[in-house]
């Protein structure tokens, strides 16, 4: 049998994409989904392609999922991809989330909180049965939620506030006169990590692998076991100051996913023992991402303050380099790349090794020539 | 092979010329200019994303497209060969974004891009190498941490890779590394020259060509000025080597180029022919003949051009 020499033609990578998009379409038969489809009834895709691809626009995030036929990693790349090209005009204001309009409020650390336990639309408590009615004739006529016949609590106090009489809390104290913050799009990675630069790494990285690290130091590797102080998810408002206006003006909300995780700190000789606290905020309903993002965030703190980074989640440089999927995700796949001419070094080695072994077997007189594979197997 | 002509750059002006905008430029400019100033020595620079993957290029892509310009006569190439399915996908994209002439002939390109390999033409002066680099740290293999090497590199404190030298002899009597070996720059930093062979080394020493290195996913750029001393780490008694064949060229009967070995059946067969396929088809077209001359992978290279 002879081998075909892979070079590829223009002509092939051509045809390849042309396939690609055969196989995007699907069965003709059958009609083409709609971006508007997916912005509306795959909300958590767009929420997590918005997320990691660092970019809230739910159309282009559609677009996305469509053009990557749901393969949400490609579709984060492509938006970072956009992303990148599109012209700054300036940072907004901070967001101030204790305004948030709360769809969704909970929290772990007390039976009941100032504002109320808001469970808003979640798959907690549901069982993972397949409803089959949804394949089938499609879903009648849902019936609605039922609304409150009080208003909720406005703003809704926050965990932070929950604490606030008795300092139990540590709070984060913005420095008045902080630089911009860290921007990894145009920096790059820095260390020592400023906590902004690393709450940016974590709040664009791969929800996957940030669980991946959370989970692990809850098992015993980083020892975290954090509580949920508050998870909260809803609209915020985005501010703006227009350099010829001089004063912030609304430019837009936003869904965010906000998560307070706590943990038990000791103190020390000069320091009141007091609960540190780890953040999550993510674009749109991610609560896993927010969870997951807020217990690294303190496992990396725990490093900070003088703990052994014994375990991968409190080692700052290996969290953050690894927890970019566009990039994890290149530098794996570029494995399909060619690597011949590398591969042709490395054979040459290999042969002169192996020359020189079977040359010193037969100085000893210990052994014969290698058998080739081929004898063997037939 | 002749250069092709430039292509409309219409249908791509939602983006900016070469792709990037002109700040971004601007800021791998200053990246390069300071790479070129202190050479080996790794530049950290903003880099953004690119519409390829990370890993394929992304570090080489910026740095062309930082220099690059509409009289530039861009070649890409990948393993040498200007047919691998990555070259052409650059290529084609600096000829879209870009407007610019393309070309597979060493001699005629500005700039050329590459993967693996450095051109087996000397290159010369007014030309410009950029290497695409997956990984620009010597002591990565030995030192996992970023805040560590740029510590050793600052104190010039390289005897950990001697020692790994010296242990490779120990263990197998001779120093195995094919590609990407180290080589120390102006007589100060460390430098990996990408995963080129080894035998590519020799031609970053004294160059008269501009060497570039970019690195995307680790976002740093650094360069060999021409006339730059680059000398490959080795030992009195054991001193720099690069590979050899016992076989030449299926093709052109080259004897000192770097070779590719094709398998050609499951019953071992197989040929040698050039990496450098541009290089490798000058030498046919001059009128030289492998022990293979004529098979189907010289037709189809021809087809290709």
């Amino acid at each position: 049998m002879a081998y075909v020499a892979v070079k590829g033609g223009e002509t092939a990578i051509a045809n390849a994409h042309r396939w690609l998009a055969e196989e995007r379409r699907g069965d003709p038969a059958v009609p083409e989904i709609d971006v508007t489809q997916i912005r509306e009834q795959l909300s958590l895709a767009i929420d997590r392609v918005m997320c990691e691809g660092s970019c809230y626009d739910r159309d282009l995030a559609a677009l996305a999922i469509k053009q990557a036929r749901g393969d949400i990693q490609e579709a984060v790349f492509m938006i970072r991809a956009y992303r990148t090209t599109l012209p700054r005009f300036g940072a907004s204001e901070p967001l101030d989330t204790i305004q948030m309009r709360a769809a969704r409020r909970i929290s772990a650390a007390f039976k009941d909180i100032p504002g109320g336990q808001v469970l808003g639309p979640t798959f907690d408590y549901t069982h993972r049965l397949l409803d089959f009615t949804l394949a089938a004739n499609g879903e009648a006529d849902i019936p609605p939620a039922l609304k409150s016949e009080e208003p909720q609590e406005y703003p809704m106090p926050n965990i932070a506030s929950v604490f606030a009489h008795e300092d139990l809390l540590e709070v984060d104290v913005p420095t008045p006169d902080a630089p911009e913050p860290y921007d990894l799009t145009r920096q790059p990675m820095r260390f020592p990590a400023g906590r902004d630069q690393r709450l940016q790494a974590l709040a664009r990285g791969d929800e996957g692998f940030l669980l991946g690290l959370a989970y692990s130091g809850m098992r015993g590797w980083g020892n975290t076991h954090p509580l949920c102080g508050e998870i909260r998810y809803g609209e915020v408002d985005v501010e703006f100051v227009p350099e010829e206006l001089g004063f912030p003006i609304e430019i837009g909300e936003i869904l965010l996913t906000e998560c307070v995780m706590i943990t038990g700190g000791k103190g020390g000789a000069n320091k009141a023992p007091q609960y540190g606290r780890g953040y999550g905020l993510v674009f749109g309903h991610c609560e896993r991402k927010s969870m997951s993002m807020s217990m690294v965030d303190i496992a990396l703190k725990a490093a900070d303050a003088g703990e052994a980074a014994n375990a991968p989640v409190k080692d700052e440089e290996f969290v953050l380099y690894h927890s970019d999927n566009v990039e994890a995700s290149g530098f794996v796949q570029h494995l399909k790349l060619p690597h011949y001419v590398d591969f042709q070094a490395g054979l040459l080695t290999i042969r002169q090794l192996r020359a020189e072994f079977f040359e010193r077997q037969r100085a000893n007189g210990e052994a014969t020539e290698p058998a080739a594979i081929g004898e063997l197997v037939s | 092979m002749t250069v092709t002509a430039q292509q409309s750059n219409q249908p791509t002006q939602q983006y900016n010329y070469a792709y990037l905008d002109e700040q971004t430029k601007r800021m791998i400019r200053r990246a390069i200019l300071k790479a070129l100033a202190i050479p080996g020595y790794q530049v950290p620079f903003g880099s953004r994303e690119m519409p390829v993957p990370y890993g394929w290029g992304t570090g080489g892509i910026q740095v062309t497209a930082a220099i690059i310009g509409p009289d530039d006569v861009f070649k890409c190439i990948d393993q040498g060969a200007d047919d691998t399915t990555n070259a052409v996908s650059i290529r084609q994209f600096f000829a879209k974004v870009a407007d610019v002439a393309t070309t597979e002939a060493t001699s005629e390109a500005t700039i050329v891009q590459s993967r693996h390999r450095i051109p087996e033409k000397t290159l010369k002066q007014g030309q410009i190498l950029v290497l695409q680099v997956p990984q620009p740290e010597p002591l990565r293999g030995l030192e996992a941490r970023e805040t560590e090497t740029r510590a050793m590199h600052a104190y010039e404190e390289y005897g950990v890779k001697y020692v790994s030298l010296y242990q490779s002899i120990a263990a197998h009597g001779r120093i195995t590394t094919g590609a990407g070996y180290p080589a120390m720059v102006n007589q100060r930093y460390l430098m990996t020259p990408s995963p080129i062979p080894k035998f590519d080394n020799p031609k970053i020493n004294q160059s008269d060509a501009i060497m570039l290195f970019g690195a995307g996913r680790e976002k740093r750029i650094y360069a060999v000025p021409p006339h730059t001393d680059v000398r490959s780490l080795d030992f009195e008694d054991y001193p720099f080597e690069i590979q050899s064949w016992e076989e030449i060229c299926a093709l052109c009967g080259s004897e000192d180029s770097y070779l590719d070995e094709v398998v050609l059946d499951d019953e071992g067969n197989r040929m040698f022919v050039c990496s450098d396929t541009h290089h490798c088809s000058v030498r046919r077209d001059a009128g030289h003949a492998g022990p293979l001359a004529g098979h189907a992978l010289a037709t189809a290279q021809e087809a290709a051009e």
